[in-house]
């Protein structure tokens, strides 16, 4: 069968691209290796570990869970698109470094993109709503407690 | 873990799904949240050879209500809408409860309540729910529309009696009443994970705090959702307290038959089925009676 | 040396170009003309090969290759024993080490049997249904008791039993001490590790380029520079010829070190027999065969004591999975071994273990490395013997540890270094005090504990102790510069896998070179930055790699001293360095920056004296004479529904001493990273195989990591015994706390249901609400 391709329109961080792909090829794959945007990263492809995450049209999804055909006229967030320059990061990156939030980095972009979604829809999280919106990302290096604390303290300097 | 290679169709138009289903029957799988169906498409389980991406046919998707009691949840309806719509703890309290089960919210925020339903996995809340209340569902295809209660909509595992040309169109479910209590609880090794087993239950009450009604339902207790018919049955006419409880429960730990998994003997998910379902009757009724 | 750096909480320097997605993985490697492999895989745990056809799949269209055992040639051959068996007497190893694609035989479900490459990975996929295998079934070994008859398959043929080894390691005299004793009490203990599972998988990109000879592989490797002379040696390259590369590396936790898996050892040579790039990216399905793991050990223990609950002895005979292949020798059950000795005074111990070939997937270390199988053990023991002799379990631990003044501390087996298990230095009854102190171990036992329960809540408490060697050999090194522009460049040859090497290693050359920690660059990682080097694993980096990157900057401060002083024409101690530059104390407005002096010290032009070294810059090596002892207590109030057996941890403590703390917010995620997978390896994760040795959950859906609803808050502590093994004074930290959490879980849900008293011991890992509901649903005498 000679492979099924399709024109597609996408932003991704702000920017349009038009590219013919593959209907099979995944969206993570896509962006990592189409686009060259690899921030994303991919960890299991079943929709699990959550390191995937990009925001789709203002929501967290697993981007190994779509195909690109599917993006076609839609817009797209990744990590490369959170900091505001070259120079400075975004108070969730800041605050993870800030409070050791990362080791190895590899399920990091996955995270704060989940996170960015959570904390703007609920801007004064407790401890409790944070690991909850936190436990569909998987995180083997940190056990979490230091992504929790930044998560609380990007929470209060969004809110100043 | 690539896909093997399909011919993809973003449908423009409802009849033109349709037709192409009814073209490919079961070589073609409709595309929605896809949540369920990309991972199995992943590890090339799943090898459709065409796949219909019904997500831009964007009116199949919102909740409606449908006089007098009840609401029309459209099957591209996705989770995490009807987790942020403030109508769905009022309206539809099991459904409430359930989502925070429900996978991830990256997984809510695609998947849908039609895609979710047609999969029919016996250990997902939603079946069991919808089967604890009774709910309808329409189905369609270039053929006919026919609507099919949740009793006849669930014959197996992963089965349920669409045919190869119809798709899931919307569920109609009965709104919560006065004087009804609901509770969705479910036992799962983490959260978001599939439920070892889970309990739906509702219960009402006449003016005298009898039981007027009352629907358990199940999920992982067997090969498709479960209707406890004699459980429910036992509560009616009676002062829900702890021995008619402990005797519903008893009833469902009867009348299961659950396959066991890796994750709980099918002893383990009895004795659940049981302790659950004492929990959620207990929980349901004092709902009930506080809501006067 | 001024302390400013040393101790402190910086944040780290790499972390900016990982939260932009900034960093380069492995699987981020993208150079024109790349082809794509993908790796046919047995799917059954034992066959014989009849005949493998890939006509079909080297037709399909996009397919550049296709190679299985026949076409490697020469090239073929078993790898490298990469850990020989320790020099301990009467010790039985039989060497059956990994092979890059099977000929003739599959020994476990996911062995390569034929690799592919195509324009990508998903028509690699593809072609992989076009192979044709032919193989002709086998009994599959899988239990370790069967494995042992007469009556069992043969993973290995000529290999009786099964009986990859055999090695018993004795202390003292426990028969004797056993007539001795008023308490024998013996049990047989089940200890089940899993599948590590970083969230990056394994991957490699293999780059020939034939007109400059140059190999370059980019590997998630924690051993690059090993791996580098391995590869070198089969490809008939030398060593200056192969560059390996692992840059940033999503997690490795031990079966990143294992080296010259089949993998790493075809992807290189197709590389080079096509001249194309060549890039292979593990799956997770594929992570759950084709790296490697730790699985299960069976015990046989028993613990002699005297009427106050003093250990006389213990005698363990346990049998090890070691899987199909055993390449890292004997480190696991050794680990296993001389663990169990612990923080506790055994003056008599026999200890037999038999490794066995299973038909399952390769076990080589991971977090803890077997030092959890023999942590379960003596820690079950003591609760069992504080139950019975009606002693309470913190006192009869703290009755049996060794005492300060004991150290350095013998205990004469022989450890994975090849050296008899020292432990260097410790302090152990503080530690196990200030757990209690944190958990509020008294309080809860006599208050908190009887309310609860009387409300009908059924809580808990655990405590477990344990030591962990770390820091053992042979050595690392390091090599450190000061650049012209007055910043320092380091470079070491270990690799890092998120343990914070660019900012640790940078604090030390902060605090030597007065310089600030962010202007001190890391290299690691890189076998053309340096040269030598053993690689990151058994909690050795900070120690080993730290004390190197240390001794390095220490003589470039003299360098720099020495520099300074001619210049100032002045003596050495009238000179401080801070702020980047060199003053002369008590005279200001005399500085020279350490940027021109390293100018200075490397002229372009004229005559130098003779033995001078240009530059500011110094290599060298550190290796210790053995390994450091760290040591801890972890602590834990649970809380278990009765009904459903999930449970909730309510408290967390972790006490630990590793000796002088680099930077502890670094320590301080190590700790929890460990506890995480010590919870997941105790109550979640557990690798189920059938009786055909298939992998029954293979996937993140039902192997289950623990999230971050799974992970409670934990509370860290220290206390500092500083090791006189390293000037720095530091031990190693990266596994202690995946060690003692499944005794803890163990200990902790057994006094929350009132087990003991019920005759029912938790004597297995891991538990789960199901397994606990088939432990206290029988009932107590069958």
């Amino acid at each position: 069968m000679t492979a099924d391709t399709h024109d597609i329109s996408v932003t991704v961080n702000g920017t349009p691209y038009r590219r013919s792909v593959e209907a099979r090829l995944l969206l993570s794959d896509f962006l990592r290796h189409d686009l060259l945007l690899a921030g994303t990263h991919v960890g299991c492809e079943h929709g699990v570990c959550g390191a995937c995450t990009v925001i789709f049209d203002g929501v967290p999804v697993r981007s190994c869970l779509m195909f690109t055909a599917q993006a076609d006229g839609h817009t797209i967030e990744t990590v490369e698109g959170l900091a505001p320059d070259r120079e400075h990061l975004h108070p969730l990156q800041e605050a993870m470094r800030d409070c050791h939030g990362l080791q190895c980095g590899y399920c990091t972009p996955g995270i704060l993109m989940t996170m960015q979604a959570f904390l703007a829809e609920t801007p004064a999280p407790d401890e409790a709503q944070i690991r909850e919106a936190l436990s569909g990302n998987l995180c083997r290096c940190t056990g979490y407690q230091h992504i929790v604390e930044a998560m609380k303290l990007a929470a209060e300097r969004l809110r100043r | 873990m690539k896909p093997a290679p399909f011919r993809y169709v973003a449908a423009r138009t409802l009849e033109q799904a349709l037709q192409v289903k009814a073209e490919y029957g079961d070589d073609a799988r409709f595309l929605a949240g896809g949540q369920s169906l990309v991972p199995t498409m992943n590890f090339r389980l799943a090898q459709p050879s065409v796949l219909i991406d019904i997500n831009p046919l964007t009116k199949l998707a919102g909740v409606r209500t449908s006089a007098p009691d009840n609401v029309r949840i459209g099957a591209l309806t996705r989770y995490g809408k009807l987790e942020r719509d403030p109508a769905t703890a009022r309206e539809l309290p099991l459904i409430h409860e359930a989502l925070p089960h429900i996978a991830h919210p990256q997984i809510r925020n695609r998947g849908t309540i039609g895609g979710n339903l047609a999969h029919a996995d016996p250990a997902s809340e939603v079946p069991a729910i919808v089967l604890a209340l009774a709910g309808k569902l329409r189905a369609q295809s270039v053929r006919r529309e026919r609507w099919i209660a949740a009793s006849d909509f669930f014959v197996g595992a992963l089965t349920t009696v669409l045919e190869p040309d119809e798709m899931l169109m919307e569920v109609e479910l009965p709104v919560a009443q006065p004087r009804s209590g609901a509770c969705f609880l479910e036992v799962s090794r983490r959260r978001g994970d599939f439920a070892i087993v889970g309990v739906a239950c509702t219960v009402g009450l006449d003016e005298a705090g009898r039981c007027r009604a009352a629907r358990i339902g199940l999920c992982n207790a067997g090969e498709m959702p479960i209707f406890a018919a004699a459980a429910s049955e036992s509560l009616v006419g009676r002062q829900i307290g702890k021995p008619e409880i402990d005797e519903a429960a008893d009833l469902v730990r009867r009348a299961i038959d659950p396959g066991g998994s890796i994750h709980a003997s099918k002893e383990f998910q009895c004795h659940l089925a049981g302790v659950l379902t004492a929990r959620a009757l207990y929980t349901a009724n004092e709902r009930a009676r506080r809501d006067r | 040396m001024t302390t400013r750096y040393f101790g402190a909480p910086i944040r780290r320097n790499e972390d900016a170009r990982l939260l932009s997605g900034q960093a380069l993985f492995v699987d981020d490697v993208e150079l024109p003309g790349m082809l794509y492999a993908a790796f046919l895989r047995s799917n059954v745990a034992h066959a014989r090969i009849r005949s493998i056809d890939v006509t079909a799949a080297r037709a399909r269209e996009g397919v550049v290759a296709v190679y299985t055992a026949a076409d490697l040639g020469d090239y073929w051959a078993p790898g490298p024993l990469l850990v020989p068996p320790p020099p301990i007497a009467d010790i039985i190893f039989n060497q059956r080490t990994q092979v890059p694609l099977a000929k003739d035989k599959v020994r476990h479900v996911g062995e390569p049997l034929a690799v592919v490459l195509a324009q990508s990975r998903y028509l690699a996929e593809d072609a992989l249904a076009d192979i044709a295998v032919d193989l002709d079934t086998l009994p599959a070994v899988v239990d370790l008791e069967n494995a042992l008859t007469d009556a069992s398959a043969l993973v290995h043929d000529g290999v009786r039993g099964n009986v990859a080894a055999h090695v018993r390691q004795s202390r003292g005299n426990y028969a004797a001490a056993r007539t001795r004793a008023e308490h024998v009490i013996a049990r047989r203990f089940r200890y089940d590790h899993g599948a590590s599972s970083p969230i990056e998988t394994r991957g490699i990109v293999a780059n020939w380029d034939a007109r400059a000879n140059q190999l370059t592989i980019w590997d998630t490797t924690q051993a690059p520079v090993f791996l580098r002379n391995g590869l070198a040696g089969m490809l008939g390259l030398s060593e200056r010829q192969v560059r390996v590369i692992a840059p940033f590396v999503g997690g490795g936790f031990g079966p990143k070190i294992m080296l010259f898996y089949p993998e790493e050892v075809v992807i290189p040579w197709v590389a080079m027999k096509l001249n194309r790039p060549i890039k292979w990216i593990e799956d997770r399905l594929e992570h759950f065969f084709a790296t490697t793991q730790e699985r299960g050990q069976t015990h046989d223990a028993e613990i002699a004591l005297d009427h106050s609950g003093r250990i006389l002895g213990v005698k363990d005979v346990f049998l090890h999975d070691t899987g199909a292949y055993n390449p890292y020798g004997l480190t696991v059950p050794i680990n296993s071994q001389c663990t169990l000795l612990g923080p506790y005074v055994i003056p008599n111990y026999d200890s037999t273990f038999t490794a066995i070939f299973t038909n399952k997937p390769i076990v080589t270390p991971y977090r803890g490395a077997g030092r959890q199988h023999g942590v379960f053990v003596i820690e079950r023991l003591l609760d069992i013997a504080a139950h019975e002799l009606k002693i309470d379990r913190v006192e009869i631990r703290r009755r049996n540890l060794i005492p300060p003044d004991a150290f350095p501390y013998n205990n004469e087996i022989i450890y994975q270094d090849f050296a008899p298990l020292s432990y260097d230095s410790g302090n152990y009854e503080p530690i196990l005090d200030k757990a209690l102190e944190m958990i509020g171990y008294d309080r809860f036992i006599a208050e908190e504990q009887p309310r609860l329960r009387a409300q009908g809540r059924h809580v808990g408490i655990g405590i477990a102790c344990y030591v962990e060697g770390t820091g053992i050999g042979p050595y690392e090194g390091a090599k450190v510069q000061v650049q012209a522009n007055g910043k320092v460049s380091v470079a070491t040859g270990i690799g890092t896998q998120g343990q914070g090497h660019f900012t640790s290693f940078a604090q030390i050359v902060a605090d030597q070179l007065g310089v600030e920690v962010r202007d001190v660059d890391i290299v690691t990682g890189d076998t053309d930055q340096f040269y030598w080097g053993a690689g990151t694993f058994a909690s050795r980096g900070a120690v080993v790699a730290g004390n190197a990157v240390n001794e390095a900057a220490k003589v470039v401060r003299q360098k720099i001293l020495k520099l300074a002083a001619e210049h100032f024409e002045c003596a050495e101690d009238d000179l401080e360095i801070t702020n980047g530059e060199v003053s002369v104390v008590g005279v200001p407005g005399q500085a020279v920056k350490l940027g021109a002096l390293a100018l200075k010290a490397n002229p372009m032009r004229g005559a130098v004296r003779p033995g001078t070294e240009p530059g500011l810059e110094s290599t060298q090596y550190f290796g210790p004479p053995g390994g450091a002892t760290a040591a801890g207590v972890h602590a834990m109030i649970v809380e278990v529904d009765p009904q459903t057996f999930t449970l909730e941890v309510c408290k967390y403590v972790v006490v630990h001493d590793c000796g002088t703390v680099i930077n502890p917010l670094i320590l301080a995620g190590q700790i929890h990273g460990g506890v995480a997978q010590g919870i997941g390896n105790a109550f979640y994760e557990q690798l189920i195989f059938d009786d055909d040795g298939q992998l029954l959950n293979a996937s993140l859906a039902d192997y289950l990591l623990p999230t971050a609803l799974d992970v409670p808050r934990m509370e860290v502590a220290h206390t500092v015994t500083p090791s006189p093994l390293n000037p720095l004074g530091i031990k190693g930290a990266g596994e202690a706390g995946a060690i003692p959490v499944g005794p803890l879980f163990a200990q902790a849900i057994e006094d929350a249901l009132g087990l003991l008293a019920q005759n029912i011991e938790l004597n297995e890992i891991p538990l789960s609400p199901n397994r606990l509901f088939e432990l206290t649903a029988k009932p107590a005498t069958s």
